[in-house]
């Protein structure tokens, strides 16, 4: 079936909600609106309002309670409404649930799923398009995932609710309705913690996620006359999977990182770091990175454009690469 | 309350008071590391809180809440082991004092983060109410935490959906050093209650009569789906916030009126009123929790550290290896 990005996601969680009584959906506005993005729309009436909760302003709250109801046996899935706001939630997902297990000796599982909408293009400003996935990354007893395709977005999701470890799920919001794409009619599951090749080539290896990997694949199809790149895609950024990732590079030699969220301690540095390490002698060419400015992301069209990667970015990029 | 019960009280009030009185013993000999935290004078709390809760009724206690831990269910050994960081205690090594919880027995681990635990409380209360289960959470916090977002946010969630949660501020009048006066500027932390929309209450966390009846109260009206209660216990630390803080932002006069309203020498007064043999119940119980606390002792010296690999265990419920495949 045809499905949106977005789509996929609502389907992924009316599915679980259905398949397992101990799944429920909480955050704000996910109820009676069905989302301010309408991810949720329709699982409320569908699943009940017990289960498909509308919550206070109170990220924290979200977190700690989806955290409290996990320990119960519950699955919850919480909504952060947009991911930018994630900081309100912080110190319940990096101390709390990332933690729980740890700090009780292994004898609870934490299954919770932490979502929402991230990333910029859309004019959202500094508060809404936000892509803070690389904090997650440096906390252990996390997962961390960001699909680019509604394929994965559900798939994804689906393996995120049954993890029985805490689950950041970035989505990225430009994607939304901007892709369409053919799935299963049947039940599908994407594991978590391997990546996917989007593109085959032999000359460079691009390793992306999220938004850019639609970019960086059209980039790939109008170079293929002058290089041939093969394109990763992590779609999990905790664990990175590092077995797909210096099989390519020791195939191609050449390595560019292309990520949306900032330059600076970003998961790009230490994907180059491990490249760097354990593919020296394979290397023809410094390992580069291409991510968003080390800035905001602003609001007024020119400024956003300037501060965020884009095809024409990313040809350049790899054009400098392949000179070496 | 009968006879039995009365002695039961006095002895939960005192084993935790010689487990307390033991630690802090422990530390001056070098034998604990990290921060350990005296909850000595407050024994009251726990133990009318905790002593008439059902097995699956949950705790979330703080910091120097291990009258919680024992009250509830808690292995004397493994608790002693926890504190000292072996790998029979119940974080077995990853954390310290009462970081780790004792889940079988309803008892949350908490975090340094204080009051991070009352939105978990909530949310576990919120799982009772949907599913109809006729079960309470209790969570302790500090009169310092209920300045922190968390405890808002968790009290006002549970006025919304009415659940069966209360929450216990253990006000011992001292955030670390910091006084009432300069961290709120209510009389009473519960007064707060009100802009929650249920009912808050004070009482004197020193007099185990006083907080057993009002608990009861609270996890009664908990139980039939009345909604939440915040109840706040006036009492008093007699250590500092840790065992290396002298407390010199207290007066000696202070300590001495606090000592006055012990809560264990109100108790034995009470039993002497009620014309029990005193004599005989104070040699029987100094016996017995001598002997709990003795044992404890020698379990966690015998249990083993952890070794430096076990650090890497515990992390994930389902790892994932993507180094090779």
């Amino acid at each position: 079936m045809l499905v949106t990005y977005i789509e996929a996601i609502r389907q992924a969680m009316d599915e679980e909600l259905a398949r397992d009584k101990n799944v429920l959906l909480m955050g704000e506005d996910v109820g009676v609106l069905g989302g301010a993005f309408k991810a949720s729309a329709g699982l409320q009436e569908k699943h009940g309002a017990d289960r498909v909760v509308d919550m206070p302003i109170s990220e924290s709250l979200i977190v700690g309670a989806g955290v409290g109801l996990a320990v119960q046996g519950m699955r919850p899935i919480l909504e952060m409404q947009f991911i930018d706001f994630i900081t309100c939630g912080f110190d319940q997902i990096v101390n709390m649930a990332a933690t729980l297990r740890y700090r009780h000796g292994g004898q609870t599982a934490c299954p919770i799923v932490v979502r929402g909408p991230s990333g910029g293009g859309v004019h959202g400003g500094l508060y809404h398009s936000q892509n803070p996935e690389a904090w997650f990354c440096h906390v252990p007893g996390l997962k961390v995932v960001a699909p680019a395709t509604a394929y994965d977005a559900k798939g994804l999701l689906k393996s995120a609710i049954r993890d029985d470890d805490p689950v950041i799920y970035f989505e990225h919001k430009f994607l939304y309705r901007r892709i369409k794409e053919e799935i299963p009619a049947e039940e599908y599951l994407v594991p978590i913690g391997k990546a996917a090749l989007r593109k085959e080539g032999r000359d460079i290896t691009v390793i992306t996620y999220g938004s850019p990997v639609h970019a960086v694949v059209k980039a790939a199809r109008d170079m293929a006359a002058e290089v041939d790149i093969e394109v990763i895609d992590l779609r999990t950024l905790l664990p990175i999977d590092w077995a797909t990732v210096k099989g390519s590079v020791r195939k191609t030699g050449k390595v560019l990182i292309v990520h949306e969220a900032r330059l600076t301690g970003g998961v790009g540095g230490e994907v180059a770091a491990r490249i760097a390490q354990d593919c020296f002698e394979e290397l023809d060419g410094p390992v580069m990175r291409l991510a968003a400015r080390d800035v905001h992301t602003p609001f007024a069209p020119a400024m956003e454009d300037y501060v965020l990667p884009n095809q024409e970015k990313i040809t350049e990029a790899i054009r400098k690469l392949a000179a070496y | 309350m009968t006879e039995q019960k009365d002695r039961e009280l006095y002895r939960w009030l005192r084993l935790i008071r010689e487990f307390e009185d033991r630690i802090s013993a422990l530390d001056k000999q070098g034998k604990l590391m990290g921060g350990v935290y005296s909850g000595k004078g407050q024994e009251a709390v726990t133990v009318g809180f905790c002593h008439d809760l059902r097995w699956d009724d949950w705790v979330f206690p703080l910091h120097r809440d291990l009258g919680a831990f024992l009250v509830k269910g808690a292995d004397p050994k493994r608790l002693m082991a926890q504190i000292f960081g072996k790998r029979d205690g119940f974080a077995k090594g990853k954390d310290s004092y009462l970081h780790g919880g004792d889940l079988a027995n309803g008892i949350f681990g908490a975090t340094s983060m204080l009051a991070a635990t009352l939105p978990v409380a909530a949310g576990m209360a919120y799982k009772f109410k949907i599913r109809k289960e006729d079960r309470v959470a209790i969570a302790f916090f500090g009169e310092g935490a209920s300045s922190r977002g968390d405890a808002h946010e968790a009290m006002n969630f549970a006025g919304v959906h009415k659940l069966p949660v209360i929450f216990v501020c253990e006000n011992n009048f001292y955030a670390y050093s910091t006084p009432n006066e300069l961290q709120f500027g209510v009389d009473d932390v519960a007064d707060r209650a009100d802009g929650y929309g249920f009912k808050g209450e004070v009482v004197s966390g020193n007099d185990l009569h006083a907080v057993m009846k009002t608990a009861g109260k609270a996890i009664a009206r908990a139980r039939k789906g009345e909604g939440p209660t915040l109840i706040e216990c006036k009492t008093y630390r007699y250590h500092g916030h840790s065992e290396h803080d002298r407390a010199d932002y207290r007066s000696e006069e202070e300590v001495i009126t606090w000592e006055s309203r012990d809560p264990i020498f109100l108790w034995e007064n009470y039993l002497k009123q009620r014309k029990y043999d005193i004599a005989a119940i104070v040699k029987e119980t100094t016996e017995e929790v001598t002997r709990i606390v003795e044992e404890a002792v020698a379990f966690a010296e015998a249990s083993p550290f952890p070794e430096g690999p076990e650090a890497m265990e515990d992390l994930y419920a389902m790892p994932i290896d993507t180094e090779a495949r």
